[in-house]
């Protein structure tokens, strides 16, 4: 039984994909989860891996290719299966074949030898081989459901249906990958983020609109966008930061803490004081949030990509400044898979490390805020009654104000600058 | 309520029955003046006499015959066979004349009888005396096929299946009768084809009988101080007509289920009751249904190799671990 | 029964009982013809056994049956049912499968049934009814009534086990039952000269201490009166009988079997003719004036009628309804 390798969505928005690179050549025996080619998402490079046994009989799309989501990549099969047919599918241009590049043999480059193979073994029994543009019934026009066939146990799939939880984001512990009862309760209990977060129920508050509210809601945006931003900016003194900063870093543990990883940290302290700014508009409600998942703006060569720290409001700075930097080396590689950089609660942009003195960053929706941070400079400034040179840093915080009113997000700011100022806080 | 034997309970349930209707007889080897090759039918020759307590030569389909035209013609047999090892010769008669009287002749006829002795695997009888029949009865309609595991249940049971319109072949363990167990002094009966809770449990169901039912328990035990395993055990006590119900519902509760018997696997009694589990409750599984039967091999006489033949609570323990993927 | 005051009345009494054999046997015989018609359009099923050329033995046999005996009869029963006065509806209803057959169609050619004239079965593994009809003679026993079990067999059932441990046990605990085996010369295609070490099977009564006798199956008075001696020796003492009842079958073993062929002549077939039991019967009834040529005439004319009706009957008759498959397996 052949199995067909579509372009898979490998990540919630992706709607095409580029083939990086191919990790198995045609001819090569493959399993179930080895990985078949890299692919590069909108969001970064990605796994596909094999959803089935045999040999990868045929390669479709070249490296470089640019393929749609749900289109035919690739083919595997037994070494000796007629495949002709499935290949006929693969001309179908159901849903656009313009981004196949595959004009010359893919696969050539690599295996010349194994094209040739692929022809029918028998040609007087096959004198036309399935012609491509035989009107192939693709079922569902390429669908990825023939790839996506979860090994459940009737159990684990009833349960996972009543309680409305994704089978396919658990991981089965039972033979061969069988997803059985425990691992459907283990994943309710510890909900994994995924592609569309899952909040445990009391992990936020729903809060219905009030009619000041909508009203708000309606003019802001009618005034200035879709999101009616509005701006918020302070100068903090970091002396103290740095000195604690110092001070922790001659422990000499690595590695070393970052003034962004302690802004992170004092960021997610303050949100918990102030649920007011943790939270996401959601059209026709708005969801404060009692856990802290900061996003964590990373740019990257190609742009900009924001990896998530959970739980943030849990974590110890060293844990915050560990996880920061995995996640932005792995943005950089372009490694994230799709939990990694979703679901954020409220994010944070630093652009102090290339001189930005001051800037307004963008917010992510349905977040309701994201707060800029600007360089640390040594300026003169009046203290304790006589001028100094002092370490200052300007933050800007975005707001929407369909969520977070001009003094909302002014006492959240506050909080920041004066834990900011005043780092021992953090273990207040 | 009195301690009695497996085998003094099924001798109180013929004497019982015997003395409430004149057309219920016994007929067998030795049943009469030896007093029963395993004593079931104790004293009875006595009480009766012998036109109701029937010796007969060693010609099990003959006499078996005999008792079903007795019942064509509404006498109430129940014919003993020394073991059921020896019914294999009179099967003609059980299957296609018992079972199928009442169907081929557009219900005119019923045949009210009960063929009973011991069977299952006894302790190094070799490969002709030491085997279970249950499956083997229990694919043919018109039978009825009963196998009680203790005292309580075999006295109860047998009464009821003498006084069942159609024929029932009791199979008794041979292992059991001189078991102890509990038995009313009040008359009470046991209805056919009800399976009975023997140990509830939440975690796993195991469904056994006759035999099988002391190594599910055993087993169960096991498995609560050492695995900490909810098992509960479900004694089907009347293979057909089958409690689908019973099994259902304690397999929704546990959504486990491993099945013991002592006959052999292909076709066996199990491989029913997995179809029906499979059926009725599939979307309560969380596991494969598994089953612990008797190897599928003639008995070896050898005592090793017999153990080694038989269902044994390690090898329930075994089957109730991979159904809760417990390494 | 009331004595016979004159040897006229005696006569008139005799020669009615004689007429209601030999119209048995006509009854018998068209009803296996037309059988066979029926079977070779495909309207009869299975297989389906004639019993030509031994209506004799069932008629002369169950003619010295009270009302309340039991018979048993293997899978060639047909003549036997009729004999025994099933009607030719029912038991032709029954040979088509339909609802109005004497076992609601479920039964078939080889188990007809009547419970109500102690009619218990047509049964179609040779020799196995035998036990059983020593198990409906010893209830008889066990209840003291007078009644005896009458049991037909072929000859080719006295090789098989059941037919010794049945005969032990009814020897041994005196059980009034008839064993009557009809020595048709073939089990299917096989003589009894080839399947048999003792070609007189009364003979293997002598195992068994038992009384037995040979009768020609061919004469439907020799049938009667061995019978009725053994129904008598039942009865009245309670012991059992083996008679061989010498006969013929004219037909193959059943519908499916050739007639005649590798197994036996069409010359001996013609030869065993000659000593046709309606024929022979009814030229005696006319050589002693106790049949006239009307009578006769009318006689056959009404039986034509009779199991015309009864395939008309069968044909008009539904089949059972689908809810029949699942009814009568068990009784509740």
């Amino acid at each position: 039984m052949a199995t067909k390798v579509f372009m898979e969505a490998l990540s919630p928005t992706m709607e095409e994909g580029k083939v990086v690179s191919w990790e198995k050549n045609e001819g090569d025996a493959v399993k179930t989860g080895d990985v078949l080619a890299e692919v590069e998402t909108d969001k970064a490079v990605m796994e596909l891996q094999a959803r089935g046994d045999g040999v990868l009989r045929k390669v479709l799309a070249a490296e470089g290719a640019t393929v749609e989501v749900g289109k035919l990549v690739a083919v595997i099969a037994a070494p000796d299966e007629d495949i002709t047919e499935l290949l006929g599918e693969a001309g179908d241009g159901k849903r656009g074949s313009q981004h196949e590049t595959a004009d010359e043999p893919v696969a050539a480059k690599r295996t010349p030898a194994a094209a040739p193979a692929e022809r029918p073994r028998e040609p007087s029994r096959a004198p036309t081989p399935a012609p491509a543009t035989t009107p192939a019934p693709a079922p569902g026009g390429g669908g990825i459901t023939v790839a996506e066939r979860v090994k459940a146990s009737p159990l684990a799939r009833r349960i996972a249906a009543e309680r409305g939880i994704d089978l396919t984001i658990i991981r089965g512990t039972g033979p061969a990958g069988r997803i059985i009862q425990r691992d459907v309760e283990a994943a309710e209990r510890a909900p994994r983020a995924a592609p569309a977060p899952v909040y445990a129920a009391d992990g936020y508050e729903d809060v219905g609109l009030s009619q000041m509210r909508k009203t708000i809601a309606k003019r802001l945006v009618e005034s200035i966008g879709p999101i009616p931003h509005f701006f918020l900016t302070a100068e903090v003194d970091m002396e103290r930061t740095a000195d604690a900063r110092q001070a922790l870093n001659a422990l000499g543990e690595e590695p070393k803490i970052s003034f962004n990883d302690i802004i992170l940290k004092i960021v997610a302290m303050a949100l918990t004081r102030h649920r007011a700014c943790n939270a996401w508009w959601q059209g026709d409600h708005i969801r404060y949030f009692n856990e802290v998942h900061i996003g964590m703006a990373v740019a990257i060569d190609e742009g900009l990509i924001t990896p998530v720290i959970r739980n943030a409001h849990q974590k110890s700075l060293r844990e915050i400044g560990r996880e920061a930097r995995e996640l932005a080396e792995r943005a950089r590689a372009r490694k994230l898979t799709p939990e990694e950089y979703t679901g954020a609660t409220f994010s944070v942009s630093n652009l102090g490390m290339l001189d930005i003195d001051q800037f307004t960053a963008v917010i992510n929706p349905p977040e309701a805020g994201i707060l800029a941070i600007g360089a640390i400079t040594e300026k003169p400034v009046a203290h304790e009654g006589s001028v100094v040179v002092r370490k200052r840093m300007r933050i800007t915080m975005s707001c929407d104000h369909r969520v977070i009113d001009g003094a909302t997000g002014a006492r959240f700011l506050q909080s920041v600058s004066q834990m900011l100022e005043n780092p021992l806080a953090i273990v207040w | 309520m009195s301690t009695v034997t497996y085998r003094d309970a099924l001798n109180q349930a013929l004497r019982e029955e015997m003395e409430r209707d004149p057309n219920v007889f016994l007929m067998g080897e030795e049943v009469g003046v030896y007093q029963g090759a395993y004593k079931v039918s104790r004293g009875l020759l006595e009480r009766f006499g012998e036109q109701r307590v029937v010796d007969t030569p060693i010609a099990e389909l003959g006499f078996a015959g005999v008792g079903v035209g007795a019942a064509m013609v509404g006498l109430r047999p129940i014919i003993e066979f020394m073991t059921w090892n020896f019914a294999l010769l009179a099967i003609d008669e059980v299957v296609n004349s018992a079972a199928k009287m009442l169907y081929m002749s557009g219900g005119q006829m019923p045949i009210p009888i009960v063929f009973r002795g011991p069977g299952g695997a006894a302790l190094q009888l070799g490969a002709q005396h030491s085997q279970a029949f249950e499956s083997w009865y229990a694919h043919v309609p018109g039978l009825k096929v009963v196998a009680p595991a203790t005292p309580y249940d075999a006295k109860g049971l047998l009464k009821s299946a003498i006084r069942d319109d159609n024929p029932v072949v009791f199979l008794e363990g041979e292992m059991l009768y001189n078991t102890k167990g509990e038995v009313p002094e009040e008359e009470y009966v046991v209805p056919l084809g009800v399976a009975d809770v023997k140990r509830e449990g939440t975690d796993v169901t195991v469904i056994v009988h006759s035999k099988t039912v002391a190594v599910g328990m055993k087993a169960a035990q096991q498995l609560e101080e050492e695995h900490d395993i909810s098992a509960e055990v479900v004694d089907l006590r009347t293979i057909r007509p089958l409690d689908s119900q019973a099994i259902v519902q304690s397999v929704q509760k546990t959504n486990r289920c491993v099945i013991v018997e002592e006959g052999w696997p292909f076709c066996g009694v199990g491989a029913q009751v997995a179809f029906e589990i499979q059926r009725d409750a599939f979307d309560d599984l969380d596991a494969p249904v598994e089953r612990v039967t008797g190897a599928d091999v003639p008995m070896p006489y050898n005592k090793k190799l017999e153990r080694a033949t038989k269902p044994s609570p390690a090898a329930v323990v075994d089957a109730v671990k991979r159904v809760a993927y417990i390494d | 029964m009331a004595q016979p005051a004159t040897f006229s009345e005696l006569d008139a009494e005799r020669a009615e009982f004689y007429r209601h054999l030999l119209r048995q046997m006509l009854l018998i015989r068209r009803f296996e013809e037309r059988a066979g018609e029926a079977y070779a359009q495909g309207k009869i099923g299975g297989f389906c056994h004639l019993y030509i050329g031994q209506e004799a033995v069932a008629v002369g046999g169950i003619a010295a049956l009270g009302d309340d005996d039991y018979i048993l009869a293997s899978y060639r029963e047909h003549g036997h049912a009729l004999a025994r006065g099933m009607g030719a509806r029912e038991v032709m209803a029954e040979l088509y499968g339909r609802v109005t057959g004497c076992a609601r169609g479920k039964g078939g050619s080889m188990h007809l049934f009547d419970v109500s004239r102690g009619f218990l079965g047509g049964h179609a593994i040779v020799g196995g009814h035998i036990p059983l009809a020593a198990g409906t003679a010893f209830a008889a026993k066990y209840r003291g009534t007078s009644q005896v079990t009458l049991c037909f067999f072929g000859e080719a059932a006295v090789n098989i086990g059941a037919f010794h441990e049945t005969l032990n046990m009814a020897a041994l605990w005196k059980l009034p039952a008839i064993f009557l085996c009809e020595n048709n010369r073939y089990g299917m295609g096989t003589a009894l000269e080839r399947a048999s070490a003792v070609w007189d099977i009364a003979h293997r009564a002598c195992s068994y201490d038992m009384a037995s006798e040979t009768a020609d199956g061919m004469d439907v008075l020799a049938m009667y009166d061995s019978t009725k001696r053994a129904v008598d020796r039942a009865r009245n003492e309670g012991l059992p009988t083996l008679i061989e009842a010498r006969t013929y079958r004219y037909m193959g073993h059943s519908m499916a079997d050739p007639i005649h062929g590798h197994y036996r002549t069409k010359e001996e077939l013609e030869e065993q003719k000659q000593r046709d039991p309606i024929e022979s019967f009814r030229q005696r009834l006319f050589d002693e004036g106790l049949l006239d040529q009307e009578t006769n005439d009318r006689m056959v004319a009404d039986i034509e009628e009779e199991v015309e009706d009864a395939v008309k009957f069968s044909e008009d008759s539904a089949d059972p309804d689908d809810e029949e498959l699942f009814t009568d397996v068990y009784r509740d």
